[in-house]
């Protein structure tokens, strides 16, 4: 943070300096409302996209010339749809912000959308991944990911795997988790491929060792999960092993947040060879992702792990900045969301788009395998699907 | 079926160990002192922390670490009873329940500040991470331990309260706050004492059982519901009560979830509505 402050106040003095030219251009404040759970259970999914957005100005501030850019967070507690109305509310009645941003539950992000339509104010999500939010508001635009989009290439995947015919699937008991398990369900296919079992498991569940000794007694070929990340991922992960369904032979995929990365060094050996599907990995090479890594460590320390969602915070401001710049000045809400929709980066995660009749993220997904590299676990990829759009709109 | 109904059986006792241990003391405590903690949690998270930091950044042996905990957080707890909780004794339970959440809100604020808001995992020496092996079945060795250590804290408070000249104090003070006052038991200096032994006892538990409830700053609060039921199904004051619930909560919550998962958390709901209908007091309660 020490690093941050300086540069805030070295900008500050600067913009001093340039006081009386400033003035004379007509240079705009811009002001970005940011909602995140930041306190509770789920304090940690905020910090990533708080910070993930605070990296991109801190890069970027002098990108806009003249014009500036103000974060405003608020914090939406969790899963709290009032809450995040109400936030949203007094950002737009109150604070007067140009944009709408973050949100890290679905519920959260339906609840703002009717208040995005009446104020004209775009609205952009940085993580909410359930496919049909995007149809809630026509100033909704989502840079992060879609639950069908990540989970059907990996359903692709294992149906291509000749050791890979029957499927137990363990998926968290919310909107989210039941999505995935249909998006699974329907992308596995072929001969002789079925689903074998389903379960639905209690969102908070402290042990899962009951539901693993029912899929090891099914002795299905894997089991798919999908669970909110964080404690549930390693709860599940220690209960794998402890019951030795690996040495039963039955493999472990799932979504990304099972082996998401702050996660993963909790997670120990067992998690060597888990099989997930999703859009970015810290191991993902390439120069935008190698920079990334270097600036989140100088900013947040060398022991600080960026996830998905601190990417989704970092490309959501990265899309902001490109509506401002494009816009020069004018232009109302929507043509900021028009703007958006021709947003075209090269981001941490790969090449993304958004796609303009959904407003919806396109990205390539990524097959990747828990593997160690100089001694710490990564998820390493191996198989891309290019530029996938969310599969949820086709129907 | 057989092998995976010891291994059900065997994984349902830790999970009740865990409640038990770190429970047990939220029942004397609410026995003795008619107070109402609900931030008994945040004592069994501190211990947890301690049993971290201890082995993680101090390098101190798994073994060093637990009796640590136990001081340490029994230490912390007499300090809490002496400043505050002293002063609530006797307070209508809305007070007392109001008090104990904030206490609860800022011990999590206090952890996510310190220790960051993910979770924490204490370094666990290399004999408890392998597999025992039982009558031709692999169980975890950690696992083990902790149905070791549950009963071995049983009887140990059932000597400590059975035996000794404090457990008589105490339990006269359970039975008859009044008349152990008149006989001349120095109830202040009683209930600091079981005060700090019940936290202690909590923070103990929190350290071992960071393996099975994972240690994170919303800990205290997250688990709440389930220590509340043991201490309830299990009554007021007892030792052996909560025992008796921990075992049947726990193994009832794992088997039900394995013989019938679309109905995941029910059971649990349903045996405690079940036993508290027929046992208004719990299992061994004095009063209810």
């Amino acid at each position: 943070m020490t690093s941050f402050r300086t540069l805030t106040l070295g900008t500050a003095m600067a913009a001093a300096a340039l006081l009386p030219m400033a003035a004379s251009a007509d240079a705009k404040a811009y002001k970005v409302g940011l909602i995140a759970s930041l306190s509770g259970p789920t304090a940690s999914l905020g910090q990533q996209i708080e910070r993930g957005a605070r990296l991109y100005e801190q890069l970027h501030k002098t990108d806009l010339g003249d014009d500036t850019i103000e974060l405003v967070v608020r914090d939406d507690t969790g899963p709290a749809p009032d809450v995040a109305k109400r936030l949203a509310q007094e950002l737009v009645v109150r604070d007067h912000v140009d944009f709408l941003a973050g949100i890290i539950f679905t519920p959260n992000a339906n609840a703002i959308a009717p208040i995005a339509t009446q104020a004209k104010v775009p609205f952009v999500i940085m993580n909410a991944a359930a496919s049909a939010t995007t149809k809630a508001s026509p100033y909704i635009v989502r840079v992060s990911q879609t639950i069908p989009q990540f989970t059907q290439p990996l359903a692709q995947w294992a149906s291509k795997q000749v050791d890979i015919k029957t499927v137990y699937t363990l998926v968290s008991d919310y909107a989210p988790g039941i999505e995935a398990e249909e998006a699974f369900t329907a992308g596995f296919k072929g001969d002789g491929k079925s689903v074998v079992q389903s379960v639905r498991v209690p969102v908070q569940s402290p042990d899962f060792v009951p539901f693993l000794q029912k899929v090891k007694d099914a002795k299905p070929d894997a089991l798919y999960v999908f669970l909110p990340g964080g404690t549930q991922s390693t709860a599940l992960m220690k209960a794998y092993q402890s019951l030795g369904l690996k040495e039963a032979g039955i493999r472990l995929i799932g979504s990304g947040e099972v082996t998401v990365e702050d996660e993963l060094p909790n997670m120990g050996d067992a998690a060597l060879g888990v099989v997930t599907g999703f859009h970015y990995s810290t191991a993902h090479d390439s120069k935008a992702n190698a920079d990334f890594l270097k600036a989140w460590q100088a900013a947040y320390g060398a022991d600080s792990t960026p996830t998905f969602m601190a990417v989704g915070g970092y490309d959501g401001m990265a899309a902001i900045h490109h509506a401002i710049k494009a816009m020069k000045g004018k232009g109302d809400g929507k043509a900021a969301v028009d703007a958006m929709s021709q947003w075209t980066a090269e981001s941490p995660r790969g090449s993304v788009s958004i796609d303009p009749e959904t407003r919806d993220i396109v990205q390539n997904i990524y097959i990747r395998r828990v593997e160690k590299v100089n001694g710490a676990l990564r998820n390493v990829e191996f198989e891309t699907f290019a530029a996938v759009k969310d599969p949820g709109k086709a129907k | 079926m057989i092998t995976a109904a010891l291994t059900i059986l065997f994984h349902g006792l830790a999970f009740a160990m865990v409640l038990y241990i770190v429970s047990v003391g939220l029942g004397i405590t609410m026995g003795l002192m008619n107070f109402a903690n609900l931030a008994h949690g945040a004592f069994a998270a501190a211990g947890g922390y301690v049993v971290v930091m201890a082995t993680r950044s101090l390098g101190l042996p798994f073994w060093v670490a637990l009796p640590a905990a136990f001081v340490t957080v029994a230490l912390a707890g007499a300090v809490v009873e002496r400043l505050v909780v002293r002063t609530l004794y006797g307070a209508d339970e809305l007070r007392q329940v109001l008090f104990s959440i904030a206490l609860l809100f800022m011990a999590i604020a206090g952890f996510t500040l310190a220790f960051g808001p993910l979770q924490q995992q204490p370094e666990i020496p290399a004999a408890l991470s392998g597999q025992v092996t039982l009558g031709g079945i692999d169980f975890p060795a950690y696992r083990a331990f902790v149905i070791v250590a549950g009963v071995a804290i049983l009887a140990a408070l059932w000597l400590l309260i059975g035996r000794t000249r404090m457990g008589m104090r105490i339990r006269a003070a359970v039975d008859n706050r009044n008349m152990a006052e008149a006989v001349g038991v120095d109830t202040r200096m009683l209930f600091t004492l079981t005060f700090a032994l019940g936290t202690g006892i909590a923070g103990l538990g929190g350290g071992i059982g960071a393996d099975v409830l994972s240690i994170t700053p919303t800990y205290g609060q997250e688990y709440l519901v389930l220590f509340l039921i043991v201490v309830a199904v299990g009554g007021l004051g007892s030792i052996f009560g909560p025992f008796l619930a921990a075992l049947c909560i726990g193994v009832v919550d794992v088997a039900g979830k394995y013989l019938i998962p679309e109905f995941g958390a029910f059971f649990i709901y349903g045996v405690v509505i079940a036993i508290l209908l027929a046992k208004p007091a719990g299992f061994f309660g004095v009063r209810s």
